[in-house]
């Protein structure tokens, strides 16, 4: 900059330029969202760490109970509660039953929770809140009003009562889980939905002849995507939280069946001479809720780096 | 305003309404009575008991009968303790677990307030690291394995606590804990993104801009728009602190409503399950009513929707 | 007069993830006492950065002064501590933002948030800090002061917000008084009674005034002198009356010459400026306008130009055009 009181001007420097000189380029290339997406999801440690968890507690659950030389429901009543060993990796329990099998039996049992809960809240909620938020009107204030009713009475209560009805196991699990999870995502499809509908490349579209199906499919869906995955995997983690937590008090998988909650339960009576019994399920417990936490976060800041902070 | 909370009131009554119903249904909707698995009860006892619980007479009167009974706020009487009505055992039990609660919501405020101003304070620094990580483990420890662990920890391990009990003030310590680590861990969460929107806002840079000191600029402008978010969640707080009574007080050995409620279901007491469901949704239902009338105290723009709505 | 405030080359720059920006680079300007300076430029050229580095309202990091002095009343602001500043900003320098929606704290009332610089700064109590907030709601024209006193912001208009500014920046009497975008957020009528009160208040306390605009219009009526800034430089500097009839860099030319006026011929065209600013993460070596500029040369491409004297009245523009090779050569 202060280099022109030492440079020597010439008159041709004065001549005027015959071309546009090169002005701002956009800068680098328009990436399509979802590589955009992926990049920022994959660039970070946690997030990926927490993936790379599931995966391996996926497979485990698959294989686990094929390699292990015991299966996950004899009793050996003659080897009960024994610290982990070359036979029993992980230990017995109180009946003798192998701590190793019915630990992945146990990730097999909170994993198709976690998954099957998530699938019914995608479809019920996304089907009910895009009919909401689409329809709007008196149709959504009257299906809005249901939703909040049925909300409104605490979940766990519901829970628990239908779970007294029918016989308690895995699946009335996942039937009661669904009875009020779709709500919060209808809400999260409807209000996306209704934000959208005003924004100004809807009206765009709109005005350009857009129908309203088309539009629907077109410009809402791919925009509504991005919170709809994010709520599903957090609803993940809160499924398999339930299922443990009802299994824990009794309500859920039953015996010799094997969840993480009914382990817990079982090892409370013997915790303080056999540790492991307890240990092993309830670190497996959190690791996966904290791999899909963490995921999930990590999906949200990928969708929308602005809320990352 | 009237017209407001007429609104909200007249919800809370339909909510109660549906979930009273559906809890009735649903129990008669169980095959047999509650007698058939008691051991070979004889037929003459049996009919007693089906005439003192109201039991031999048709569904509908039933419902009917159920429903004016509950009017009166009569609930009952425990099928398995046949001395003992619903109410009192509301009453003995519930003050240990209205304790704990009240205890577990003070310290998640504070703490889960505490932390995520903090973190929004020291944004990207190793305190807003720690914080976060503590929120982000307090999700994901279910309470009751944070309630065994730390009583295999803290209470035989190393014996700093009761193992179960609640006798003294320090019997509080661990429960209180279990029941609070999720709360606030939420709680950080929100507070901390909040607190970061709010520092950036305009009007923090107005208070800047008056001389103001960096603390009174936070704790007069920041901290109370930025606990807004903080006021809405008091609702589901109360849901989960109450749901994570039901597994602590049963893992402590604490004789609150938590606890009868999990016995009254695997001794399948009708009745009880019936009379505590509906004593929890009406303290889920005020604590709702409370989060939105908080939320008028403390935004002034939400006053005025509802002042507005009242003259319209 | 007194000049109350220097900026001298100023260099003010962002830590951003791909380097640094240079939001300003090189800014040098005084305002005098009693006077009123508008810095104009279009977004993303400096000014408002300029302003906040005044008041060292930028968060920092990532924003740090990387170079230069702004001198206010003798004192250095870029050195003052922290503790220096908090007894500068509100009653020697108060400060108007642009959107007043935003920049009042919505749950705070509005008597609560004039108050708290007079409890601060002036040492009042509270029910003397009343009296004086009172006072000062009058003096911007709100009507019925006693009764807004206790209000929320949501009570109040945006006109109405933007007067309540005024009178938190103005409560101390301040030598400076900074607006930046004062009026863009308001419709057009609002615009024109909040430049009309603010051209009162200033005549009425003499304060002195900085003006932070994008809209020359709004220059027209109120301020002495114009700095026009263009990618973190100042390029024109010069006497209201000068930059409106004889500007002298490209830029300024073309700004009025997109711009309504009412003193040009009827029938004359609007003339946009093609382009956009250039790239402060990387600025240009030569002339920052030089993509833009329909009479750009040879030398604007590497060289920078200095900001230089044109005319009388003290105008300055920087720009090649004004070098003696150049008239010769384009003659």
């Amino acid at each position: 900059m202060k280099d022109s009181r030492t440079l020597t001007l010439t008159k041709e420097m004065f001549k005027r330029l015959s071309f546009r000189p090169p002005g701002e380029t956009i800068a680098g290339d328009s990436v399509p969202m979802w590589r955009d997406v992926l990049r920022r999801l994959v660039t970070n440690k946690l997030a990926m760490s927490g993936v790379v968890f599931l995966v391996l507690l996926g497979v485990m659950a698959i294989i686990g109970p094929m390699i292990s030389p015991h299966d996950y429901f004899t009793n050996n009543l003659d080897r009960t509660n024994e610290p982990p060993s070359a036979d029993y990796w992980f230990g017995t329990d109180n009946l003798g039953r192998d701590l190793f099998s019915r630990l992945w039996m146990g990730a097999r049992i909170s994993l198709v929770v976690g998954l099957a809960a998530a699938a019914i809240d995608l479809i019920f909620g996304v089907i009910y809140g895009g009919i909401m938020g689409y329809a709007g009107g008196r149709t959504d204030e009257m299906m809005n009003k249901v939703s909040e009713i049925l909300y409104s009475i605490p979940y766990l209560l519901v829970v628990i009562l239908l779970l007294v009805v029918m016989e308690p196991s895995m699946w009335t699990i996942i039937l009661a889980l669904s009875v009020t999870g779709w709500i919060n995502m209808s809400w999260i499809v409807r209000g996306q939905i209704k934000q959208l509908k005003n924004q100004e490349y809807v009206l765009a579209a709109r005005s350009m002849g857009a129908s309203g199906a088309r539009m629907l499919f077109k410009h809402l869906i791919p925009n509504t995507l991005g919170p709809i995955i994010v709520t599903l995997t957090l609803t993940v983690p809160s499924a398999i939280f339930s299922e443990a937590f009802l299994s824990f008090l009794g309500l859920g998988v039953q015996s010799p069946a094997a969840s993480w909650g009914t382990m817990i339960n079982d090892s409370l009576a013997g915790w303080t001479l056999f540790p492991w019994q307890m240990m092993f399920p309830a670190a497996l417990l959190c690791l996966t809720m904290l791999a899909f936490n963490v995921f999930g976060d990590g999906l949200r800041d990928a969708f929308d780096p602005k809320l990352k902070k | 305003m009237v017209r407001y909370w007429g609104g909200k009131l007249v919800s809370v009554i339909i909510s109660l309404f549906v979930l009273a119903t559906a809890t009735f249904f649903l129990m008669k909707a169980i095959p047999g009575d509650p007698f058939t698995s008691e051991k070979a009860v004889p037929p003459e006892v049996k009919a007693k008991l089906m005439a003192f619980y109201g039991l031999d007479k048709p569904i509908w009167e039933q419902y009917l009968i159920y429903l004016k009974k509950l009017i009166h706020l009569d609930l009952g009487t425990s099928m398995k303790s046949q001395y003992q009505t619903v109410s009192s055992i509301i009453t003995d039990s519930f003050g240990y677990s209205l304790r704990l609660g009240i205890f577990a919501i003070i310290v998640s405020v504070i703490v889960g307030v505490g932390l995520g101003v903090v973190a929004a304070m020291y944004h990207r620094k190793a305190i807003d690291g720690i914080a976060m990580v503590i929120a982000v483990l307090g999700v994901s420890i279910p309470n009751f394995v944070l309630a065994s662990m730390t009583q295999y920890l803290f209470g035989y391990k190393l014996q700093w606590f009761q193992v179960a009990g609640l006798n003294g003030p320090f019997d509080y310590v661990l429960p209180v804990l279990a029941l609070a680590a999720l709360p606030i861990a939420y709680i950080a969460r929100l507070t901390r993104s909040t607190m970061l929107e709010v520092l950036n806002a305009e009007y923090i840079k107005t208070a800047k801009a008056k001389g103001l000191k960096r603390s009174v600029t936070i704790v007069r402008h920041a901290l109370r728009n930025g606990i807004l978010p903080v006021v809405t969640y008091v609702g589901p707080m109360t849901a989960n602190i109450l749901t994570g009574s039901v597994v602590v007080e049963r893992i402590f050995g604490i004789p609150g409503l938590g606890k009868y409620f999990v016995d009254s279901v695997s001794n399948r007491d009708y009745t009880l399950i019936m009379g505590i469901t509906l004593f929890y949704a009406v303290i889920l239902m005020l604590a709702r009513l409370l989060t939105d009338l908080l939320y008028g105290l403390v935004d002034p723009r939400i006053g005025l929707r509802s002042r507005k709505g009242a003259s319209s | 007069m007194d000049t109350i405030l220097r900026v001298n080359d100023l260099h003010v720059s962002f830590r951003a993830r791909g380097g640094e920006v240079q939001a300003v680079r090189g800014v040098n300007f005084e305002v005098k006492k009693g006077e009123a300076v508008a810095i104009v430029g279009e977004s993303g050229s400096g000014k408002s950065v300029t302003a906040q580095s005044i008041m060292r309202l930028l968060p920092s990091p990532p924003s740090f002064v990387k170079q230069g002095s702004i001198e206010f009343m003798g004192r250095n602001l870029v050195d003052a501590t922290e503790a220096e500043m908090e007894a500068i900003r509100g009653k020697e320098i108060g400060m108007i933002f642009q959107d007043p929606m935003t920049s009042l704290n919505p749950t705070m009332t509005i008597g609560h948030q004039i108050t708290e610089g007079l409890i601060k700064h002036q040492g009042m109590n509270r029910s003397e800090a009343r009296e004086r907030a009172l006072e000062l709601l009058r003096l911007v024209g709100i009507p019925n002061p006693e009764a807004r006193f206790g209000q929320y912001p949501h009570n109040f208009s945006g006109g109405m917000r933007q007067r309540a500014m005024i009178a938190i920046a103005l409560s101390c009497n301040p030598a400076l008084l900074i607006a930046d975008e004062p009026t863009t957020a308001l419709d057009v009528t609002i615009q024109a009674q909040i430049m009309q009160l603010m051209k009162d208040l200033q005549q009425k306390f003499g304060t002195s005034i900085i003006l932070i605009t994008h809209d020359l219009g709004v220059v027209a009526d109120m301020c002495d002198k114009v700095i026009v800034m263009y990618g973190g430089q100042v390029v024109e500097t010069g006497t209201k009356w000068d930059i409106f009839a004889k500007p002298q860099h490209p830029y300024t030319r073309g700004l009025l010459r997109s711009m309504p006026r009412l003193d040009l011929p009827k029938g004359e065209p609007l003339v946009p400026i093609d382009g956009t600013p250039p790239d402060l993460l990387a600025p240009p070596v030569g002339c920052a306008f030089c993509a833009r500029c329909e009479h750009a040369m040879e030398v604007c491409l590497n060289h920078d130009p200095e900001l230089v004297p044109v005319g009388e009245n003290g105008q300055t523009a920087k720009c090649w055009l004004h070098h003696p090779l150049a008239k010769e050569v384009q003659a």
